[in-house]
């Protein structure tokens, strides 16, 4: 998959490894600013209060 | 990546063919096993975002809400070893001003707890709702119950990990230690009673009166909340506490925040 990946990117060596690099790092905000906090209400380890308030 | 297991020899048809399935297994075995260290690599970001993050954009949402209220910050503890003693609020013990309950998700209170030192001001807001209150908000006041210094019983839960952790400390309290809530006019020390673990459903402790929930309250009492055991929903931790004194915010602050008593 990656290696497909690497094959089919255009340029020398260094231009994909940047490309790696940027898109790497738009996954990783992309996850930090709407995946995970999406996803954490619904993980069963942070409630902190009584009664049957969410 | 792909093997190139080139038949050899007499290698015709039947070589070609085995070769082939052999590459597609191994490119099937290969993806396959990218894709879970993908998930793997996701789900570790999940751990650092959850851990981490949410505590940097936590205390800085809170630092932002007690800042908004544009009230004088709050004194840190002088070391000991201060020449003299400052001047310390004045106790007063009888009816102290309470309150109205606010507008969902406004921040009406801060709180300090000495006992937490090296821990800022939080913020306290109406309502316990994780996605408006307690995550970007830290400390909430379960609506309904009573107001800071009133008779009943003045309840709030917060995190005890993550968003900031407000509650991060709470294992440390120890019965007879303060705990100061500020509104725009008063400060309220309270003291801590009792704590003690209980089951979630466990209404209560925010009782109006913990002790009896049947009876009609008569003491000005405070309750915390938070998850128990750390970073789980199993039990939640109560801390019980009980008004000790009010001082008017115009004049000095408590000697619990002030340090030379």
């Amino acid at each position: 998959m990656y290696a497909w990946l690497w094959r089919h990117l255009p340029g020398p060596g260094w231009v994909r490894a940047m490309v790696l690099l940027v898109a790497a790092l738009g996954v990783a905000v992309l996850c930090f600013t709407t995946v995970y906090p999406a996803v954490a209400p619904l993980m069963p380890f942070n409630d902190t209060t009584v009664g049957d308030e969410p | 990546m792909t093997a190139t297991a080139q038949g050899t020899g007499t290698g015709a048809l039947a070589p070609a063919r085995h070769g082939r399935a052999h590459d597609l297994l191994l490119g099937v075995v290969g993806v396959v096993g990218e894709l879970m260290i993908t998930a793997g690599v996701l789900l570790g970001g999940f751990i650092v975002w959850q851990l981490w993050w949410t505590d940097v954009e936590g205390d800085r949402a809170q630092a932002q809400a007690v800042e908004r209220l544009g009230w004088e910050p709050a004194p840190v503890a002088a070391p000991a070893s201060a020449p003299a003693a400052p001047t310390v609020a004045a106790r007063e013990t009888g009816e102290p001003p309470v309150p109205a309950e606010p507008e969902h998700a406004t921040t009406f209170a801060t709180m300090v707890v000495p006992r937490w030192a090296g821990e800022p001001e939080r913020p306290i807001s109406q309502g316990v709702d994780r996605e408006t209150v307690l995550d970007p908000l830290g400390v909430g006041h379960y609506p309904g119950t009573a107001m800071p210094g009133a008779v009943g019983n003045f309840s709030v839960a917060a995190h005890r990990t993550t968003y900031g952790k407000p509650f991060n400390r709470v294992e440390e309290l120890v019965a007879g230690d303060p705990v100061v809530v500020r509104t725009q006019d008063t400060w309220y020390v309270y003291r801590v009673t009792s704590t003690r673990v209980v089951d979630p459903s466990d209404v209560s402790v925010v009782a109006p009166d913990p002790v009896d929930p049947q009876a009609q309250p008569t003491q000005r009492t405070m309750t915390m909340t938070t998850c128990h055991p750390m970073f789980s929903a199993r039990e939640r931790y109560v801390v019980h506490l009980a008004l000790d004194y009010w001082a008017p915010t115009s004049g000095p602050a408590p000697v619990e925040l002030v340090g030379g008593a």
